[in-house]
């Protein structure tokens, strides 16, 4: 499939035609000024650009989206971050007086990252991804998004993959941007179920009775747990990870299995070998009492359950990095993932700055007359126009369409917001003018 | 509240339905005209209620017998309202429950203007009314619990009895100490999610659309925190129209004075000011010193040296057992050029310091020796430090030898162990003291190391006579401060009751 070759060393290059005319800019200024219900959402938020030669440069903010614009193909960051929205512009937080410059509101965010799995993880280590552990993304993504919308209650979820070995969720309901640090803290800690460093064996504990979250998280690895671990991963076929998921057990069973995987060699007869082997202790009190029936879902839940940083989530301050930004290592852009597509979603097919700017380059010819005729209106609105247009030639089209669609989902949610304040105003005049009236009688 | 001619009219039987309760959540301000007797009268027992509060939840457990007892004992005979019903009024001695409960209402707002002006006033009275609020909620039947919710617009929605029957499996799963028949038959109440954060975080609730269903019998959780929050904002906003209330000049001083009375004996003034030698702390250590201090002796005298923190605490320890400015010059200095400080260096840099503890420094701010709240709450020790709290700051397994050294039975450092298991650090201090002292019972409760070292010293030298002998120059000490007053033929009285004032809080 057509990647074209990434090399890092053309990202100078390649970033300014990328900012220039494929960025989506009016999308995200959209997405980011929130319908306009609050004022100065947008030019009080914080960006960060990681610049070349890693210079880094916080507290940048704008008034407009022409001047983002303007500062993104001046400054051609190589990584585009977004933190909170502050109490006053952050480009002049050194003017205000000290205490008083304070981050507000921030969507809440969550960050998955592959690395965090590699004790777990056969196929890959570090910043490797490939098509078999991606599919611990895929069940990342289906446990946080049922809890995140059924438990408590969000409606605008955007995924995004991040470029390389992981992927971010922004909760933006207004809800979720007015959330308390204690509150993102607690939210974190409520969908955390793996647990423990290095020295902590057996990472996820149960005890009766389970939570409904956790049964339905059990169930969405179910769905994939025997192909994915089992056969992709092969956790029950070398001597090595074998003894891996006999650490997790307690010693009655690690020798059950021990005798039986002498003989048996199947991975799947294995398995079932070790998930009926509770039946033999049914009986057992003591193993009873620690939970320790529950050591088969212990296991599915250590070796797929999403992995989350809590740190990322709790601090409304907290820079992340931004959809539409370009990973400088793999090229990657970073795009908006559509949920009702995910079992296909492949990160490998994700286009990278090369490829876009290469189909960028490939002439078409219908739209030259249309350009002539269109040149004469207002530039920006050209400019514009032509972005549109450019970006639809290119691979980046459909992620961008998915980006639409979870922004007019959103723009309702505005439009009812704008129609409350606006009739808010309405009745406390008309109190004010009655009591008005009344005190003069 | 109203203290001038003006009167506010009672707008019809407000004041019935004001005190239908038993508890309130203390929304309304009261509206009446009060004399300056009741005023103070009501102020300083509800500020002895809260002192039993602090001192009850410290040295017992929190809800056990114990602990119900003594706060129960102390409510009634503070005349408190406590778990009865308007109805039943046998009118004991003259005060009726409705009595009671004007007094609850009438005190808790007084003690608003007494302590919402500093930030560790704020936590301190916000500390104490949620505990007395926790402990009589508690208290009430599930059917009040109920009311009271509805009767404060408590805006905690009652799940139906369908959508109950639906998510009963459910809610069983998710809430600790719930069964079926509890779900049918008692209230489950609906509330968002950021009201209930901290039953979310361990995720001992159930979730549904952004809110928490949470049992009945967890609903006090959510209701604290919601007690919590209005009066923070209450208290800041009462602060803000403090001025007005102080420039009455009746209320000012009694104002002043509750607010400093809430730590109690805080070992400003020295009592036996030159009675301890230097020759004698080595001595003193082993006997009657509370682990931290010993420990910071011991410490100085190895290493010829402590830091910053552990100079402080131990420093205005001596202070408060009666070391005079010149007797802890010469201690800090002998000890310090035993090390590597030489004495010029010790008077340039260190003796300003001691003399800043005894205020003749700086802004000659007399510093009062750190109780053992403050020990144990700020400043955490580091690599390299010696102060703290050792039952809070040691690992187990280093206070378990320190005990042993000091000959501990290995039955009393288990005890010990267990308490500080269970975070309880003030009462493993004290059952360090039954130990080292051969006692069954302290007899105190220990809140700060002077009153450890005091209490020791008491009880090796023979208990009884000299408690008097402390209470009376006490006395004579505090009383001076109301002179101050100006005496107005209708503040005789209040001039007479402040004096008393102190004897109130004089431990027991």
């Amino acid at each position: 499939m057509p990647t074209s070759d990434y090399d890092p060393a053309c990202l100078p290059d390649l970033l300014p035609l990328y900012y220039r005319r494929l960025f989506p800019f009016s999308q995200y200024y959209r997405w980011l000024s929130y319908g306009g219900v609050s004022k100065n959402y947008f030019q009080n938020r914080e960006f960060s650009f990681t610049l070349k030669d890693d210079i880094y440069v916080r507290y940048q903010s704008f008034t407009t989206q022409n001047e983002l614009e303007k500062e993104m193909q001046k400054m051609v960051p190589y990584k585009v971050d977004i933190g909170a929205v502050y109490s006053h512009r952050p480009s002049q937080h050194n003017a205000v007086k000290s205490g008083t410059f304070q981050a507000l509101e921030k969507e809440l965010v969550f960050d998955i990252d592959m690395t965090d799995y590699d004790d777990v993880r056969r196929c890959c280590s570090a910043a490797d991804i490939c098509s078999k552990c991606w599919t611990l993304m895929i069940i990342a993504i289906r446990i946080l998004d049922r809890a995140l919308r059924e438990d408590f209650g969000f409606h605008h979820l955007l995924w995004v993959y991040s470029g390389r070995r992981g992927v971010h969720c922004w909760v933006c309901d207004d809800a979720a941007r007015k959330l308390s640090v204690a509150a993102r803290s607690a939210v974190a800690e409520y969908l955390s179920l793996v647990k423990g460093g290095e020295e902590t064996l057996r990472k996820v504990v149960l005890s009766d009775p389970i939570h409904p979250f956790i049964n339905h998280s059990l169930s969405v690895v179910e769905r994939y747990f025997q192909q994915y671990a089992i056969v992709e991963q092969d956790i029950l076929c070398s001597k090595e990870s074998v003894d891996k998921v006999l650490a997790l057990l307690t010693t009655h069973i690690k020798k059950d299995l021990t005798i039986y995987y002498q003989d048996e060699k199947n991975p799947m007869k294995r398995w079932d070998r070790l998930c009926t082997n509770k039946a033999f202790h049914q009986g057992r009190l003591s193993s009873i009492k620690k939970g320790g029936q529950y050591f088969d879902k212990e296991i599915m839940l250590q070796y797929c359950y999403p992995r989350l940083d809590v740190n990322v989530s709790k601090g409304v301050n907290h820079l992340l990095k931004s959809p539409f930004s370009v990973h400088p290592k793999t090229g990657r852009i970073s795009v908006p993932i559509d949920l009702k597509e995910l079992n296909t979603f492949d990160p490998f097919e994700v286009p990278t700055i090369s490829l876009i700017c290469e189909e960028l380059e490939r002439p078409r010819a219908d739209e030259a007359e249309e350009d002539d005729v269109k040149d004469k209106e207002n530039e920006q609105e050209a400019g514009e126009r032509r972005r549109i247009r450019d970006y639809k030639r290119t691979s980046l089209a459909k992620y961008v369409k998915v980006f639409d669609r979870f922004l007019e989902a959103m723009a309702r949610s505005w439009k009812g917001e704008m129609l409350k304040k606006s009739g808010e105003l309405e009745t406390s005049f008309s109190v004010f003018l009655t009591f008005m009236s009344f005190t003069y009688t | 509240m109203q203290f001038s001619g003006r009167r506010k009219k009672l707008i019809g039987n407000f004041q019935n339905d004001l005190y239908d309760q038993c508890l309130q959540f203390y929304g309304q301000p009261p509206l009446e005209n009060i004399s300056l007797t009741e005023f103070e009268t009501f102020a300083v027992e509800r500020l002895k209620l809260l002192k039993t509060v602090e001192n009850v939840g410290v040295s017992c457990v929190k809800n056990s017998e114990q602990y119900t007892k003594k706060l129960d004992a102390e409510i009634s005979s503070l005349n408190f309202p406590h778990r009865v019903e308007l109805g039943d009024q046998k009118v004991q001695g003259g005060i009726s429950e409705y009595e009671k409960r004007r007094k609850d209402h009438i005190s808790h707002f007084i003690l608003r203007l007494a302590y919402c002006q500093t930030e560790d006033l704020r936590r301190w009275f916000i500390q104490q009314e949620m505990d007395l609020f926790r402990y009589r909620f508690n208290c009430l039947h599930s059917k009040h619990k109920t009311d009271f919710l509805h009767k404060n617009n408590l805006k905690y929605e009652t799940v139906s009895a369908e959508e109950k029957k639906n998510l009963k499996d459910k809610l069983i799963a998710s809430s600790y100490g719930l069964s079926g028949t509890k779900v049918e038959e008692h209230d489950v109440y609906k509330v968002p999610f950021q009201d209930a954060l901290d039953l979310v975080r361990t995720r001992k609730v159930y979730l549904l659309a952004g809110n928490a269903y949470i049992p009945h019998h967890e609903i006090v959780t959510i209701v604290l925190n919601d007690f919590r929050t209005r009066l923070s904002k209450a208290l800041a906003m009462t602060a803000r129209s403090l001025p007005a209330v102080q420039s009455d000049e009746r209320l000012q001083p009694l104002l002043s004075h509750l607010s400093h009375a809430y730590v109690g004996q805080d070992y400003s003034i020295q009592k036996n000011i030159g009675k301890i030698s230097l020759e004698q702390i080595d001595a003193l250590s082993g006997k009657s010193f509370p682990l931290c201090m010993r420990h910071l002796h011991k410490a100085l005298r190895e290493n010829h040296h402590l830091r910053h923190g552990g100079r402080m605490q131990y420093g205005l320890f001596l202070k408060g057992i009666g070391l005079t400015l010149e007797q802890a010059l010469q201690f800090w200095r002998s000890e310090f050029v035993k090390g590597k400080v030489d004495a010029d260096k010790f008077d340039k840099a260190y003796a300003y310091s001691v003399r800043h503890m005894f205020g003749k420094e700086g802004k000659r701010t007399d510093y009062t020796p750190y109780s053992c709240m403050k020990v144990i709450l700020s400043n955490p020790p580091s690599q390299g430090d010696y102060h703290g709290c050792p039952f809070r700051h040691s690992d187990p397994e280093l206070l378990k030898q320190k005990l042993q050294n000091y000959k501990v039975s290995p039955s009393g450092i288990n005890q010990i162990l267990e308490l500080v298991k269970g975070m309880h650090y003030q009462l493993a201090c004290q059952k360090y003291f039954e130990l080292t002292h051969n006692v069954e019972d302290a007899g105190f409760s220990l809140n700060h190391p002077n009153q450890y070292f005091t209490e020791s010293q008491k009880f090796l030298s023979g208990g009884r006579d000299i408690k008097k002998e402390v209470d009376m120059s006490q006395r004579s000490q505090e009383n001076p401060a109301s002179v101050t007053h100006p005496s107005q033929a209708n503040s005789k009285q209040a001039h007479e009751e402040m004096g008393d004032l102190d004897s109130f809080f004089q431990d027991e």
